[in-house]
Order: C-alpha cells, then structure tokens, then sequence
C-alpha cells in the first residue's frame, strides 16, 4: 500500500501524458494534470523552507559552531518573508486597485521586496558567481598542464577559442599576404576556432545529448512501468 | 599587532579617509541617488512642494531621476542600498585574501533571502494567481486581483492538488510519512512522462537526423553548374565520425580493445576538445560577470567611470 | 638565478593571480575601453529574421536568467528588444525564472518605455507589449504555453485579466508567435524551449545564451535552432549590427553597455592565455629540472 499507490500515481499521470501527446482530444486532461503539478511542486518546494528553518533553529538551540550565522540566516529568510508578503512599500498603480488592500504587483519599484532583491540578493549572487574569474585564472596557471595526449588538446583548444573569442584573433592574419581588392581578410584563427565549433564542439555535444537522451527514455519508461521506485526512498 | 593587521587597518583607514572625502568633499558624492515622485495612476510627475495646500496624491511611485533634474530629490533607502550592496560585494570579494567573518555574512544573509524570495515569489505567483484564483474569485478580486472576472466561478477541482501537495509534509511526521510519497510520486509521473516523448523527439530522433550528412557536398559554381564544396565536405565527414566514435566511447557493453578502442579513444580526443572549447567559452562568462561587479562598485557606487 | 625564479614561481601565491586578474579588468572600465565584433552567421539569423518580419508580428521574448548571468544576457535581452521595437513587432515577455521578473521590468523600462514609449506612435502596454510576469513549474510551464497560454497564466504581471487586453486577441498559445526570442542562462531555458515548444509545434526559435551553456545548444543550430547567439561576443555582434544598421540612437555608447565590456574581456581573455603558457612553461622547466637532477 504504502509503495504501489504512488507506483500507480506515477504510471497513470506519466501515461496520460503520453498519451495526450499523440491523442489530442485528451489535451484538456494533459492541461490539468501540467496544471496540477505546477500547484503540487510549489506547495511540495515549501518543505524545503521548512527543512532549512528546522536546520538552522536546531543549529541554534545546540549553540553550535558558527549558530551566529544561523541567526542572521533565519532573520532575512523571516524579514524577506514578511516584507514580501505584507507587500511593505507597495502602493496600488491604477485608479481601480486603490479601494482594495495588497493590489499593487509585488515586487513594485521602490517597495521593499525590490528593494530586498535590488540592494541584497543582486549583488551578493552575481559577485560570488564573479569570484569564478579568479579561481579559474589561478586553476590555469596551476592546473591546466600538458602531461598527456588529451590534456593537449584540451589545452591547445582552449587557447584557440580564448583568441578567437576576441578581436585579437586579427593579429593572425598579420602573417598573410594582404587579400585582393574586395575580398574579406582571412584570419586563420577565426577560421579554425569556427571549424572546431561546427565539428568538433557539435559532434561531442550531440553524442552526450544522444546518450543522455537514450537515458532519460529508460529511466522514465522503469518509472511508468514501476520498475524503478528509488525515487520513492526506502522502506519506512 | 602583528605586520598583517597593521597592514590591514592602515588599509581600511585610508580607504574610509578616501570614502569620506569622495562622499563630502566632492560634488559627486559616493552612490548618491535621486529620484522623482511619480503619480501611479496618471503616470505624471509630481514637482517638490512645500505648500500645504497642494492637493494630496493618494498613490506615489518613486522613479530614478538624474541629480540635475529639477524635479528629483534625494532618496535615503535607494542611496543606502547602493552602499550596502557595495559593501556586501566587498565582502564577497574578501574571501580571496581568506575565508573571513565579513563573507560568511554576507552567505548567511544571501541563503535566508534566497530561500525567502522564493517562498513569496511563489506564494503571490501560484498561491494566490493560480491556486486562490481558482478557489475563491470573490475573495482574490477583492484582496488581491482586482482583475479577476466579476462572473469566475469557483472551481472546486483544484482541492486536489492543494491537498495532494499539503501532504509531502506528512514526511516530517513518521507514523504517516509513507502518504509524503504521493505527491512526489504525482511529480515524478509528469516528469516522466514529459521528457520521455520529447528528449526522444529533440534530443534523439532530430539528432540522428542532423547527424546523416552528405558526405560529399557540391555547390552551385560562378559558371551555373556544381562543384566540390571542399570545405563542407570536410566538415561533414569530420562530424559523423566525430559523433559515431564518441558514441562507441560510450558503449560499454563491448570491451573498449582493437578497433572498438581505437574507435572509442578517438571519441575521447573529440570529447576533449569540446571540454576545451566549453572552458574557454565558461572563462568568457565569468569574467563578463566580473567586469559587472567592477562597474558597479567604481561606476554605480564611487561613480568614477561616466559614460 | 634561472633555479631559484622557477621556485619563487612554483610557490607563487595565489593572490598574485587574482590582482592580475583584478587589474586586467578593471584598467579597461577605468580607461573606458570598448571593443566591437564581427557578427557570425548564428547571430546574423536572428538579425536577419527581426528584419524580414512584418510590421507588427507577435515575438515570445522569453526572459530566463537572473543577476548571476545579467552580465552577458541583460546586454542581449537590451539589443533584442531595441531591434524588435524599431522594427515595430508586438512583444510578449515572458520569464519561467522565479528570479527573472524583474529582468524583464528593467529590460522593459530600459528600452519600451525609454526608447519607444514617447513620439508619434508610443509603444502602448497591452496593444503593443505584454508583461506575462513569472510562469512556475519550471520546463512544465513551456509545455502549459505551447498549448494554451491562459491556462498557464490567466492575468499578466500586473494582475490584469489576459482577455482585457488587445494583444492577446487570437493568441491562445506560443503556436501563435512569429518566432520565440530566448535569453537563456541554464536550466530551464533554451534547451527546454527547444524541447518543449520549439521542435515538436515547429516554432521558429532564437536564443542568447551565456557562454557556459552555448556547447550544450550548438548541435541544436541549425536545424532546431534558428541562431545562436553567444555569451558577451555574442551580444558585442548584435549590438555592431544594431549600430551599423540603426547609428541614431544605437550607435552611441550609452546604448551599448556590451561594447563596454568587450575591453575587459580583451585584456582579461591575454591574461589567461599568459598564464596557460607561463603555467606549461614552468611545468616544462620542472620536467628539464627533473631529467637534470633526478
């Protein structure tokens, strides 16, 4: 009971939406169901929240390392939460919304939502993804060696598609005679990085997307025939 | 005090003699921000005024404006955001030198409003656009969506989905933590369902098909008639049997020896390259990202670049 | 000498490369050094296909990125959007990225209303542009869109009643649009377009993407794909072509915030391949060092 209803959960949707694909009177019921799961996810995702409050208020009443961290987690998960929700700083934008309460859009310039995700969430995100940039300059001076036969030619690619990725793929065309009158000048580097990236790049790419793609067919069909139930957990 | 601490409070000093000196000393000031009051429901703007018998404007918006506008005035919460969010990106920054309390901060701030933002986002977006919409138009036109049609009926169907989802909390209590299976199950059914037809028809049958490939191409010459395209030709042959090794590569249900291996080594090689080309293109992005964050702090902030 | 360079380099901190790096990009944004690009054929298409759409034709701007790749989409998202407003097309934005509403509001506010929002013939919200705000349920939402829109969301950003307004008269589903316009960052995005929208209803579909996820979207041109523009080159290209074929406005440098910067990225890109080579050659010298002294 407590595995073969989701087991069957699972098979019926996931064959509705199969065969709603190739049968479009069952369109409507494929809309519901993508509807559904839109309404199930999002209520399904607040158990993350959850999660991460049960984490940092145990993290807190053991006083364990760092708690203090844990604090000011939970203070602007509960401060965004209140802002965002009371609609701090919002007011209603046109003559209609006026006589009703929280009607102005949510995240309107100047409320406190916008400010939180302008002034706070913006320039946190962006800048840790920024310090990338250092780490990979220092992963290749430290890392990125030619010790072997693929080593060199990820290496020997990336050089090539670092210079042709700026004009300074030009300067390779120096080396040539000038072209005749009328005729663009080749630049050696941009032909070849463009070959690598309609050759190789592609063919590599497709083989993984073909393969992973071969993947995902199988692993949905155990799903649907109930064949693979990892997804449910184990045995509780 | 040790050199290194010395070092650093001397930095800190002169950075905050230099902040000081830029934020008062000079005409430009250091994130100064200025706006103008905007009437939400004409959209016109609202001179400054400090005649009390100017009519009252109900609804105000604040829109960003130039310094030198006429009608702008100061505003106090979008200068101290621009401050803090240079502070904050310092602090991110600060992690170069060393793991410091500065950037475990500014990460517990950036997960507790994450995980915030995406509880509201989700909560105005599903929760009240979708899910209350549906279940009470009378209540979602009054409190929240004006727009709602006067003669929406409700639609009790959508029960279903609020006490399917309302059950994955049932995980947090073990003697009924199995029913927690039913909506993940109800996800994990459409998923599948989805991607089974559709990464077959994208990512495999149109695949395969943009993978047959003349392998000797001709092209309309100058003179009307077809000549060897050389180079495509090249490219063609190059990319079948780019995707044909890397496939053998990753089949392992033969043992990769004799020509399979050789095959299957030749499918590493292309792989490579295509890892080599994905790094160049991945360093392209990051350093796009910092040349955003350096804008901003000597731009946006100290406001020494004017474009 | 040559001994003990190869071991002060060997044991060289860190934080020597990441002022290097620092400094590579910052002195171009300090001196306000720009850089243009030649457009390649993937972004070409799309260029050529806003240009040879009628007047008017109704283009899906799907919007799926975030302040993490703001730095080469925001740009992109800018130059689509200017190209699509001098050329008159009526815009649907659209974002399936809980964090990307206010990328479309900036996008929005940065070109409808600063660009076209005045003049003879204004751009006018809900006749001519629509903001359909956030689509939840991730890749499910493009699915909910190819085959009817209202039913994944029936008001737009502001609350608004979809059949309220003019725009939406006779489009019922992303089959409707001339052509999807994609500033893709990751998952969901362009891959999912492709999957969900683009390749089973025959949508002709564009996207930008960042430079990351570009190698996952090049076996899809050109066959799936109508162009493929790439990470901040790509949006350099655009904005060339923007500037040669519109100069007023487009040609000036406050309207091309990728062009600003391509300089960094030109000094940074030196900075890296001096440090690959610098890098080998040390491993080179400690190899020649080995066999020497082993």
């Amino acid at each position: 009971m407590s595995k073969t209803v989701p087991v069957l959960i699972a098979s019926l949707v996931g064959c509705l939406m199969i065969v709603a694909y190739f049968s479009p009177p069952l369109l409507p019921a494929r809309q519901i169901a993508e509807d559904w799961f839109t309404i199930v996810a999002t209520i399904a995702m607040l158990l993350g929240g959850a999660n991460l409050c049960l984490h940092h208020v145990k993290k807190i009443s053991d006083q364990e390392a760092g708690w203090g961290f844990s604090a000011v987690t939970l203070l602007s998960f509960f401060i965004t939460i209140a802002v965002g929700i009371l609609k701090v700083g919002v007011v209603p934008e046109s003559e209609q919304q006026v006589k009703f309460a929280w009607s102005g859009p949510f995240q309107q310039e100047g409320s406190g939502f916008w400010w939180i995700y302008q002034y706070l969430f913006s320039p946190i995100v962006s800048t840790m993804f920024a310090l990338l940039a250092f780490y990979v300059a220092s992963a290749a001076f430290r890392a990125f060696r030619a010790k072997n036969v693929e080593a060199i030619l990820l290496l020997v690619t990336a050089l090539i598609v670092l210079v042709g990725q700026t004009r300074d793929r030009e300067i390779t065309s120096m080396f040539l005679p000038p072209p005749a009158e009328g005729v663009p000048t080749f630049i050696p580097i941009a032909f070849v990085t463009n070959f690598i990236r309609e050759t190789f790049v592609t063919a590599g790419q497709r083989a993984i997307m073909i393969g992973i793609a071969l993947g995902v067919v199988a692993t949905s069909l155990r799903i649907l025939l109930g064949l693979d139930r990892s997804y449910l957990g184990g045995d509780e | 005090m040790n050199r290194e601490t010395r070092f650093w409070t001397v930095m800190f000093l002169c950075g905050s003699l230099f902040l000081a000196y830029q934020s008062f000393g000079t005409n430009r000031g250091v994130g100064q921000q200025f706006v103008v009051r905007v009437d939400a429901t004409t959209g016109k703007i609202i001179p400054p005024t400090t005649d009390a018998a100017a009519p009252a404007v109900k609804t105000v918006i604040y829109e960003p404006a130039a310094k030198d506008d006429p009608e702008a005035i100061w505003s106090f919460s979008r200068t101290a955001g621009i401050w803090i969010a240079a502070l904050l990106t310092l602090c991110i920054f600060s992690y170069l030198y060393r793991d410091n309390v500065c950037y475990k901060l500014a990460e517990s701030i950036i997960v507790g409003v994450s995980a915030g933002y995406w509880i509201v986002t989700n909560y105005w977006e599903v929760l009240i656009a979708k899910v209350l919409v549906k279940l009470a138009p009378d209540v979602a036109r009054y409190a929240f969506l004006p727009d709602t049609p006067a003669d929406a009926k409700a639609d009790y169907l959508y029960v279903v989905p609020v006490v399917l989802g309302c059950m994955v909390f049932c995980r947090l209590i073990p003697k009924i933590s199995w029913m927690g299976r039913w909506p993940l199950a109800f996800v994990v059914g459409t998923t599948a369902g989805l991607k089974l037809i559709l990464f077959l028809n994208a990512d495999f049958v149109r695949q395969v098909r943009s993978t047959v490939l003349p392998l000797v191409v001709f092209s309309a010459s100058a003179s009307g008639g077809s000549e060897l395209d050389l180079i495509q030709s090249i490219k063609n042959i190059v990319i079948v049997i780019s995707v044909l090794s890397c496939l053998t590569y990753f089949y392992f249900s033969v043992e990769h020896k004799g020509l399979v291996g050789r095959i299957s080594r030749l499918g590493i090689w292309v792989l490579m390259i295509s890892f080599g080309a994905s790094f160049a293109l991945t360093v392209m992005g990051r350093i796009t990202l910092l040349t955003m964050r350096l804008q901003f702090l000597f731009d946006d902030w100290l406001g020494f670049v004017r474009i | 000498m040559t001994s003990r360079l190869l071991d002060k380099l060997n044991m060289l901190d860190r934080r020597w490369i990441f002022l290097a790096m620092a400094m590579a990009v910052l002195a171009p944004i300090l001196l306000q050094i720009g850089s243009d690009e030649t457009p390649s054929p993937p972004t070409i298409k799309l260029f050529d296909e806003i240009e040879r759409l009628p007047e008017g034709s109704r283009i899906l701007m799907a919007m799926d990125f975030d302040p993490t790749s703001a730095a080469e989409l925001y740009p992109m998202a800018l130059a689509f959007t200017r190209h699509c407003g001098v050329r008159r097309h009526k815009l649907f934005f659209v974002t399936i990225w809980p964090t990307g509403k206010p990328m479309i509001e900036s996008t929005i506010k940065g070109v409808i209303q600063a660009d076209f929002g005045s003049g003879d013939r204004p751009y006018v919200y809900g006749v001519d542009y629509v903001n359909l705000g956030y689509l939840a349920g991730d890749a499910v939402a493009i699915s909910q869109m190819s085959s009817d829109i209202r039913k994944a969301r029936p008001q737009d950003a502001r609350g608004t009643n979809l059949d309220q307004l003019p725009i939406m008269t006779g489009v019922t589903s992303v089959k409707d649009m001339a052509l999807i316009v994609n500033a893709s960052a990751g998952f969901p995005g362009g891959k999912e377009w492709v999957q969900y929208a683009a390749t089973p209803q025959n949508i002709p579909i564009a996207v930008g993407c960042t430079g990351v996820q570009s190698t996952q979207l090049f076996p899809y041109y050109p066959d799936q794909l109508l162009g493929l523009v790439t990470g901040i080159r790509g949006a350099i290209e655009y904005e060339t072509m923007l500037a040669a074929k519109y100069p007023n406005p487009y040609a000036d440098r406050s309207k091309r915030p990728a062009f600003l910067r391509g300089g960094a990225q030109r000094w940074a890109h030196r900075l890296m391949i001096g440090l690959i080579v610098l890098g080998n050659g040390i491993h080179l010298a400690n190899r020649y060092r080995r066999t020497l002294h082993p």
